[in-house]
């Protein structure tokens, strides 16, 4: 075998030499216009976020400079009338606190269920229980977003009014409200916090849990006390993330929440967020110019920016969590 | 307090939490249920011909299966007539439209994954670009259709109104007949759904890409092979499945979108399928909105018939998904 | 089997002729001389000054996080991967340096091959493990890279195992045999040098015996340089034998003379296992 083994080596290391030599040069210039390609394609996400700052804002400037505008009345102004021939009134508040509104019952709805799935899924599930719940949680991701907004307007609505009418005598909900596409928008993120915060608790490490059960912890006491407070930060991710979404949900509050505009925190009104004033100034052909137009990119700049700074928040905690664990 | 009693309340603490979480996951599964029953028993009526059900399942027709659905719903374009409406030119509009972003975000998405976990260097570019994506993934997605609206369907106004195109590439019968600006397009469809998408490709592919072991890329590098030939034999070929897995989730996202392309104006009735890249298209969550939206039952019960299609759409595409994910999921060390 | 003597061994292939260079009449093929080494502000490798002879088995022997595995990464350079590594000093690869900036690693790596710890097969076939390197380097015909397979295989006396099932994928063999494989792989490119770092850590006895008696064979075709943290297994396989500590070389010459007769005290501790 030795003998064998050393002949073999010499002749592969011969054997080598038979090759025709690829050329340096042309490896290395593929290698550098490859290199060049894909750096550019990194490059096109900055561009999409450089491209929606300057569209938004060449735009709402246009819009604060318009005579008819006053920047205080914007940012602080509490009516929200662009419609109104004569009467117009340009203050944001009304939307914000109706896409707060929306985000509120929506958290409200998401967050409870989905944490409780995530420490049910990580600590308590056996495989078999896993096995039915992961899918139905991925279904739930992927339903449209239109479809959610059915399910508010045709099932949640009716059911929250007849369920009213059999408590309270009244329906109490109007026919477009908050509450219901809050509910429907809460089921939309509710993926997004059960499974965020599964796999920051996933990557809890077993010694941790370990330990705690050697101290004779029951589950609840490693779910709870152990678990839940070492991926507290992923968890507290999960959910800015998801309320990042909520607010950002467009088809559910047009469908659903109604077209009023007004300072309201009753879930049973009717609401405008902010999404929904968009949808309604770009599906009824304002003029591409007008008052009404360019208000809507205003209001989609408070909206990006709004949006931007949760998720910012957002992933500075996952990365917190992510320096500890992994 | 004796030791006993509190013994007692943390079992009992423990069973109530199980409880709890039993109850709360009932509670998940059973919304999914009711969503898909009040789905399915309202678009019910358009979907399917009661005739002919009678006929099959009451009398044993086994000749009239084939007319238990309705092929003219999914074969009629819409109109104001419930009886006569139908959805061709959305599923064509969506099927076009997804094709399109598909052929655009996944090179660009997956060439950028590439190059963030095997080429870039470490630093402040690339920390940048990398916090840009993250908070890309979370800007909603009405948002990317102003983008849509101003860079693809006006193109900034450089080359006229979008009504009215100034420039035109292509005989106008060709499949790719193009004019500028896009106008309310298909391009211009296709590229904002894949402005919407992009965030979501590049992040799935990285954590795939990150999941090959580095001592496969290792290997590959200590025998001579350059970070280029390396990512294109070893690291890409493992990370495929999950990457493929990722794309298909990322599709039919972009399937399911409808407040973009509502920004960019496409229209609600269209009597035509799209000629051409730059032709006029409506899409399905749009054609499901605008359904829901109308105070009559029947277009309610429509708007729940094509959400039928839809969903049955997206489980297919997930369904391919699940069996990406466990078909071609081999060891990679 | 060969003597451990490294002058009584005489190299067996014609192909590289030996230079008289050296005044010792032995070529020398890697030349550390002031050679630091840093990831971040930690000195892992100070002042390293070693030659390495061509066609000898030379271990690197220390107790963990001696730097032994750095050395052997800078020579070909795959300490560029770990962010903030650097390097000062002379390392040269026949005469040519190492350390310089544009220094064609790709060449570099071509030329010096490399087995990793645990065994890292690629997930294709075996056939494809081993004609991967080759190609990436040259234009062959088939019968040659068949010929290339082959001879590889058999250098790393694992061809009789594997000839049967040369399309099946290389994660269905043992760890031993991977091992070998990737040896094979290694071999596959014609590279001077051959590095293994601990490549017999992961492997059961067996297998362990099985790779160390192939290193052994190929030292009379490559300059090799193990990593190795088991002293018999440094003993066993190697003519010269570098003992570092806390990132210095302490001591290196031929294998007997640091196992029988150490001239430093603390390489006399650690070789007789009073700590390490």
């Amino acid at each position: 075998m030795s003998a064998l083994s050393v002949k073999a080596a010499s002749n592969a290391v011969a054997l080598t030499r038979r090759g025709v030599t690829r050329s340096n040069r042309t490896r290395d210039g593929w290698e550098f216009m490859i290199r060049g390609l894909l750096g550019c394609t990194a490059l096109i996400s900055i561009a999409i976020t450089a491209g929606i700052i300057m569209i938004l804002l060449r735009e709402t400037i246009a819009f604060i400079q318009l005579p008819e505008i006053h920047l205080t009345d914007f940012l602080f102004g509490t009516t929200w009338s662009p419609l109104l021939g004569a009467e117009k009134h340009f203050g944001i508040w009304p939307l914000v606190c109706g896409t707060f509104l929306v985000s509120m019952v929506a958290a409200a709805t998401a967050i409870p269920l989905g944490l409780i799935t995530a420490v049910y899924l990580s600590e308590y599930a056996t495989v078999s229980k896993r096995a039915l719940l992961k899918p139905v949680i991925e279904i739930l991701a992927g339903v449209p977003t239109v479809v959610y907004g059915f399910f508010a307007l045709l099932v949640i609505t009716p059911a929250l009014q007849s369920a009213c009418n059999f408590l309270f005598g009244a329906p109490i909900f109007s026919g477009y409200n908050a509450g219901a596409a809050g509910i429907a928008v809460g089921i939309m993120i509710l993926p997004i916090v059960a499974s965020l915060s599964e796999d920051a608790m996933q990557s809890v490490p077993r010694s941790l849990r370990e330990g705690a059960y050697a101290l004779g912890s029951t589950k609840f006491d490693v779910s709870v006390k152990v678990v839940t407070p070492a991926a507290l930060s992923g968890v507290m991710a999960s959910c800015f993330l998801a309320i990042t979404r909520a607010i950002g949900e467009t088809m559910v509050v047009a469908l659903a929440a109604g077209g009023l505009a007004h300072m309201t925190l009753n879930p049973a009104d009717q609401v405008q967020t902010m999404t929904a004033y968009m949808v309604q100034i770009f599906l009824g052909d304002a003029p591409a110019f007008g008052v009404e137009n360019l208000s809507s990119y205003a209001v989609a700049m408070v909206l990006f920016l709004l949006t931007l700074m949760l998720s910012i928040i957002g992933n500075i905690l996952l990365n917190r969590f992510r320096e500890v664990y992994e | 307090m004796s030791a006993l009693s509190m013994r007692t309340r943390r079992i009992v603490k423990n069973r109530a939490f199980l409880a709890l979480c039993l109850l709360s996951t009932s509670v998940t599964i059973l919304i999914l249920a009711l969503l898909i029953m009040s789905i399915m028993l309202q678009g019910s009526h358009f979907l399917f011909n009661s005739e002919a059900i009678n006929a099959v399942f009451a009398h044993g027709e086994l000749s009239q299966l084939t007319k238990v659905i309705r092929w003219e719903f999914l074969t009629n374009f819409a109109s104001r007539f419930p009886q006569k409406a139908g959805i061709y030119a959305a599923v064509i509009g969506s099927i076009w439209v997804c094709a399109i972003c598909a052929l655009l975000a996944l090179p660009l998405g997956i060439g950028t994954a590439i190059y963030l976990e095997e080429f870039a260097p470490k630093n402040r570019l690339t920390a940048l670009i990398d916090f840009n994506i993250r908070n890309l993934a979370g800007v909603p997605s009405i948002v990317y259709g102003i983008l849509g609206l101003t860079a693809f369907t006006r193109m900034f106004g450089f080359f006229g109104s979008d009504k009215n195109s100034a420039l035109s590439f292509g005989p106008e019968d060709a499949w790719w007949h193009i004019q500028l600006p896009f106008g309310q397009g298909l391009l211009a469809g296709g590229l904002t759904l894949m402005l919407v998408v992009l965030p979501i490709v590049i992040i799935s592919s990285r954590e795939a890409l990150r999941a090959v072991p580095a001592s496969l890329r290792q290997a590959s590098l200590a025998i001579g092979a350059t970070p280029w030939q390396t990512a294109s034999f070893i690291t890409l070929p493992a990370a495929i499945p999950s990457i493929l897995t990722g794309a298909i989730l990322a599709m039919s996202r972009a399937m399911g979108e409808a407040a973009p392309l509502l920004v960019l104006g496409i229209p609600v009735f269209i009597a035509n399928t799209p000629d051409n890249l730059t032709d006029n298209f409506t899409v399905l969550p749009f054609q499901i909105f605008n359904w829901a939206g109308r105070p009559q039952e029947s277009f309610h019960q429509l708007a729940a018939s094509a959400i039928v299609v839809l969903l049955v759409v997206l489980i297919c595409f997930n369904g391919v998904a699940v069996y990406l994910r466990h078909k071609l999921r081999r060891p990679m060390a | 089997m060969p003597d451990t003597q490294p002058t009584l061994s005489k190299p067996a292939t014609a192909a590289p002729a030996t230079s008289s260079a050296q005044p010792s009449g032995e070529k020398i093929t890697i030349r550390a001389h002031d050679f630091n080494a840093w990831y971040g502000a930690y000195h892992a490798l100070q002042n390293i000054t070693l030659n390495i002879p061509s066609q000898r088995v030379t271990s690197l022997i220390g107790p963990s996080g001696c730097g032994k595995s750095t050395f052997l990464r800078w020579i070909n350079r795959m300490n560029d991967l770990v962010p903030n590594a650097r390097a000062q000093g002379t390392l040269q690869l026949d005469q040519d340096d190492v350390l310089e900036r544009n220094f064609d690693v790709v060449e570099l790596r071509r030329r010096v091959g490399m087995v990793f710890q645990k065994p890292n097969p690629f997930p294709k076939s075996i056939y494809e493990n081993i004609a991967f390197g080759p190609r990436l380097h040259k234009r062959f015909q088939r019968s040659d890279l068949d010929a290339l397979v082959e001879q590889s295989l058999r250098a790393a006396a694992i061809w009789d195992e594997v000839k049967d099932r040369l399309h099946n994928s290389a994660l269905g063999l043992s760890g031993g045999q991977q091992q070998r494989l990737c040896i094979a792989r290694a071999i596959a490119v014609g590279p001077e040098v051959l590095l293994m770092d601990e490549p017999c850590s992961a492997l059961d006895p067996r297998s362990t015996a099985s790779v160390e008696a192939l290193i052994r064979e190929l030292r009379q075709t490559f300059t090799i340089v193990v990593v190795t943290h088991n002293m018999q297994q440094a003993a066993r396989v190697s003519d010269l034998t570098a003992f570092f500590f806390e990132g210095k070389l302490i001591e290196a010459g031929a294998t007997d003379g640091i196992f029988t007769n150490p001239k430093n005290k603390q390489t006399e501790d650690y070789v007789t296992g009073r700590f390490g």
